[in-house]
C-alpha cells in the first residue's frame, strides 16, 4: 500500500511540473509589460528598465523559468504588485475561507446527493426517483449566479434568515486564529459567533452545493442500479439480511468508485471556481482574491492564485486516487 | 413433508405483456431428500426457486397466485420481515455463478460471518470459529488464512465451497441449488457433487437441485420433475424416468445425453426451442417441436396422468393406459 502511495506521489512531480510550466507561460503571454504596470503610465523609459532588470525580466525565459521554480520550493509566491505584501502569507485567510465553505457545500452535496441517488436506485420507478431525479436534472441546469440571487432576494431580504453577504459580522468582527472561522470560534468558545458563522454559510453554501449535488445524485443512482443487478446482492438478499444494509453496505461499496471520482472532480472545482459564488455574496475567498487581482493587473498575485489553486485540483485528485487502493484491494498497484 | 408447492405462479410484468415464467406448478419437497428440477434454459426453474427464497425480481416479477408451504407454512403470506428470518436460516440458496456470487470488496471471513451472525446472537469470535469449521466441512484447507482473503483471490472451485460453506452455515432445512456446478470445469463438478450428497447426509437438510444436466440428476437425486416451458411435465423417482420416460420432452432430453458406450455419428436434439413462457395459450406447449403431436395436442391442454404410484406426465399419449411414449413409437412403426 505504502509503496502505491509513494509511487502515486512520484507520478505527481511531472504533473505539477507541467503545471507551474503552463502557468508561467500564460502570464507571459498577456500582452503589457509588469514594470510598466508597476510604475504607471507616467514613468520614465529609465526607471522602468531598472525595474526590469530589477525584476529579472530581461533575463532568457528558461532564466526566469528557474527563478520562480527556486522561489516556489522555498515556498515564496512572490509579492503582491497592490498590497507590497508576500502573496504566501496575505493568501491564507483566502484560502482559508474558499476551504470553509466548499467543504460545507461539498458536505451538503455529498450528503443529500448520496442518499437521494441511493434511494433512487433503490426505488426504481417510484414517485421518489422520479421527484429526485427531475430535482436533480433542474440542479445541473440552473445557473450559479442566478440561484444565489433568487436565494437572497427570498431568504435574506424577504424572510431575512440568513445575512446577504460576507463571512461575518462587522460590528462583531472574529479574531482569526487559523482563518477558518468554526474552527476559531469554537476555540475561543464564542458559541454565538459559531452560529452567526454557519449562518453566513448557509446561502452560499446551497448555491454552491446545488450542481455538485445533483451531479452526484445521478452519479449514485445510476451506480447503484447497476450494482443492485449484481449476483453478491442477491447472495445478501438470500442469506437474510436486512434490504437497508445491503444497499447501504454491500452494494453501496461496489458503487463508490465513480462517485468519489466525481466528489473529487467537483471538490477541486469548487475551491477553484467559485468565483461567481463568492463574488455574489461578497465571500473573501480565493476565487475573489484572483479575481480581484485580474482587475488590478496584479501578475505575481494572478498567477501564484492559479497555481495554487490548480495545485489544491491535482492533491484532492491525488487523495482520490489513494482511496480507491482502500476501498478495492483489486486495484493494483502499478 | 418439508416443502409443498401448491399452483404456483409466477409472473412477469413486462412491456410485452404479461408473462407467466412459472405457471401453476405443484410439487413436494420431503425431509432430507436430493429433488432435482431438469429443464433447458428459460423454462422457469430459477424463477420456481427464486419464488421459494421470495427473491423474484419486483418489479416486474411477482407470485401471482398459489402456495409455498414450508412445513405448513405459507410463504407467500409472510412480510419481507418474516420472510428474512426464514432466508438463510430455514431455506439457504447457492447460486450458479459462484465467481459473481460473493462481493468482491469485502473478505470471505466478513462475509460468512455476517451470514452467521444474521440468524445467531453470536459474538463476532464464535461465528468466526464457526465459519472456519463450516470451511473445513466443506474441504476448504487454510481456512483460517481464507478467512482474510478476497474472493477474486479464491479459485471458482473454492468459492463454490465458501458459497455451499455460507448456505449450511445455518443448518438449514432446505438448500436450493441453482446450477450449481454450471460454471465450473468438469473435474471440479463432479467434486462439487460429490460434496453436496456428503453433506445432504450429514446434515439431513433436503436439496432441491436446479440443473440441466441429467447426468448429475442420475448421480445423485432421489426424485426427479422435469419442467418444460414454465410447467411441469414429467414427474417421477430417478430410476423410472430413466427406464421409462413418459413425456416425449423427458425422452428427448434423454436421448441428447451423449452415450460414452455408443459411438454415433450426430447426436440427437430436440428440434426447434423453448417458446417463451406464454407465447402458446391453447394445446401442449411441446406440441410444435413433438415427433407425437397430433391435432388435438395444438388445441387441448394436456392435464397430468398418473403413469404408476409416484410417476406422473403432462401427454395425451397416456390417456386411457394407451402405454408409454416407447410403446407408441413402436405401434406406429
Amino acid at each position: 500500500m505504502l509503496h502505491y502511495i509513494g509511487r502515486r506521489f512520484l507520478q505527481l512531480i511531472p504533473v505539477l511540473l507541467g503545471m507551474t510550466f503552463i502557468v508561467f507561460l500564460i502570464i507571459r503571454a498577456i500582452p503589457g509589460d509588469p514594470a510598466q504596470m508597476i510604475l504607471g503610465q507616467q514613468a520614465t523609459k529609465e526607471s522602468v528598465e531598472a525595474l526590469r532588470e530589477n525584476l529579472g525580466l530581461n533575463n532568457p525565459w528558461y532564466i526566469q523559468y528557474f527563478d520562480y521554480l527556486k522561489g516556489l520550493l522555498t515556498g515564496d509566491l512572490g509579492v503582491s504588485i497592490r498590497t507590497n505584501q508576500p502573496i504566501s502569507t496575505e493568501i491564507w485567510p483566502y484560502l482559508a475561507a474558499t476551504f470553509e465553505l466548499a467543504f460545507f457545500a461539498m458536505f451538503i452535496a455529498v450528503v443529500i446527493g448520496m442518499n437521494a441517488g441511493i434511494i433512487s436506485a433503490w426505488f426504481q420507478n417510484t414517485w421518489f426517483d422520479y421527484l429526485a431525479m427531475v430535482i436533480a436534472l433542474i440542479g445541473v441546469s440552473v445557473p450559479v449566479f442566478w440561484l444565489g440571487l433568487l436565494e437572497q432576494w427570498l431568504f435574506s431580504i424577504n424572510l431575512g434568515w440568513f445575512p446577504t453577504s460576507g463571512r461575518e459580522e462587522v460590528r462583531d468582527p472574529i479574531m482569526a486564529i487559523t482563518h477558518f472561522y468554526l474552527i476559531d470560534t469554537l476555540i475561543q468558545g464564542r458559541y454565538d459567533q459559531f452560529g452567526t458563522v454557519v449562518k453566513h454559510l448557509i446561502l452560499p453554501g446551497m448555491a454552491l452545493a446545488t450542481i455538485p449535488m445533483a451531479i452526484i445524485a445521478r452519479m449514485t443512482r445510476s451506480s447503484m442500479l447497476e450494482v443492485m443487478r449484481s449476483d453478491y446482492i442477491r447472495t445478501a438478499r438470500a442469506k437474510g439480511q436486512k434490504m437497508f444494509i445491503v444497499v447501504y453496505k454491500h452494494a453501496l461499496k461496489n458503487a463508490i468508485i465513480p462517485i468519489l471520482t466525481v466528489i473529487g472532480l467537483q471538490t477541486g472545482l469548487l475551491l477553484g471556481g467559485a468565483i461567481l459564488t463568492e463574488t455574489i455574496f461578497s465571500w473573501p475567498g480565493i476565487g475573489r482574491y484572483i479575481y480581484e487581482a485580474i482587475g488590478f493587473r496584479d501578475y505575481p498575485v494572478i498567477q501564484s492564485g492559479i497555481l495554487v489553486v490548480a495545485f489544491l485540483f491535482v492533491i484532492i485528485n491525488f487523495i482520490v486516487d489513494i482511496l480507491y487502493s482502500f476501498i478495492d484491494k483489486r486495484i493494483k498497484y502499478n | 413433508m418439508l416443502l409443498e408447492v401448491k399452483g404456483l405462479e409466477t409472473t412477469f410484468f413486462t412491456n410485452d405483456g404479461k408473462i407467466p415464467a412459472v405457471d401453476h406448478i405443484d410439487f413436494k419437497v420431503y425431509e432430507g431428500e436430493i429433488l432435482g428440477i431438469v429443464g433447458e434454459s428459460g423454462c422457469g426453474k430459477s424463477v420456481t426457486s427464486l419464488s421459494i427464497m421470495g427473491l423474484v425480481p419486483n418489479p416486474p416479477g411477482k407470485i401471482t397466485s398459489g402456495e409455498i408451504l414450508l412445513e405448513g407454512k405459507d410463504l407467500t403470506k409472510l412480510s419481507e420481515k418474516e420472510m428474512r428470518k426464514i432466508r438463510g436460516k430455514d431455506i439457504a440458496m447457492i447460486f450458479q455463478e459462484p465467481m459473481t456470487s460473493l462481493n468482491p470488496l469485502y473478505t470471505i471471513g466478513n462475509q460468512l460471518i455476517e451470514a452467521i451472525r444474521i440468524h445467531n446472537k453470536w459474538d463476532k469470535k464464535k461465528a468466526a470459529n464457526h465459519a472456519i469449521e463450516m470451511m473445513k466441512l466443506v474441504g476448504l484447507r487454510r481456512a483460517e488464512e481464507l478467512m482474510k482473503e478476497y474472493p477474486h483471490q479464491l479459485s471458482g472451485g473454492m468459492r463454490q465451497r465458501v458459497m455451499i460453506a455460507m448456505a449450511l452455515a445455518c443448518n438449514p432445512k432446505l438448500v436450493i441449488a441453482d446450477e450449481p456446478t454450471t460454471a465450473l470445469d468438469v473435474t471440479i463438478q463432479a467434486q462439487i457433487m460429490k460434496l453436496m450428497q456428503d453433506l445432504n447426509k450429514k446434515f439431513n437438510s433436503a436439496v432441491l437441485l436446479i440443473t440441466h444436466d441429467l447426468g448429475v440428476v442420475a448421480e445423485i437425486c432421489e426424485r426427479v420433475i422435469v419442467m418444460y416451458s414454465g410447467q411441469i411435465v414429467e414427474e417421477a423417482p430417478v430410476m423410472e424416468i430413466f427406464k421409462n420416460p413418459s413425456h416425449p420432452y423427458t425422452r428427448g432430453l434423454i436421448q441428447s445425453v451423449p452415450d460414452m458406450r455408443e459411438k454415433k455419428e450426430t447426436l440427437y436434439s430436440i428440434p426447434g426451442a423453448v417458446p417463451k413462457p406464454g407465447s402458446i395459450k391453447v394445446g401442449c406447449r411441446f406440441a410444435p417441436r413433438c415427433e407425437f403431436a397430433r391435432e388435438r395436442c395444438f388445441n387441448e391442454n394436456p392435464p397430468i396422468y398418473d403413469v404408476s404410484a409416484n410417476h406422473k406426465a403432462r401427454c395425451f399419449l397416456l390417456e386411457k393406459g394407451e402405454g408409454t411414449v416407447y410403446d407408441k413409437r413402436a405401434v406406429e412403426s
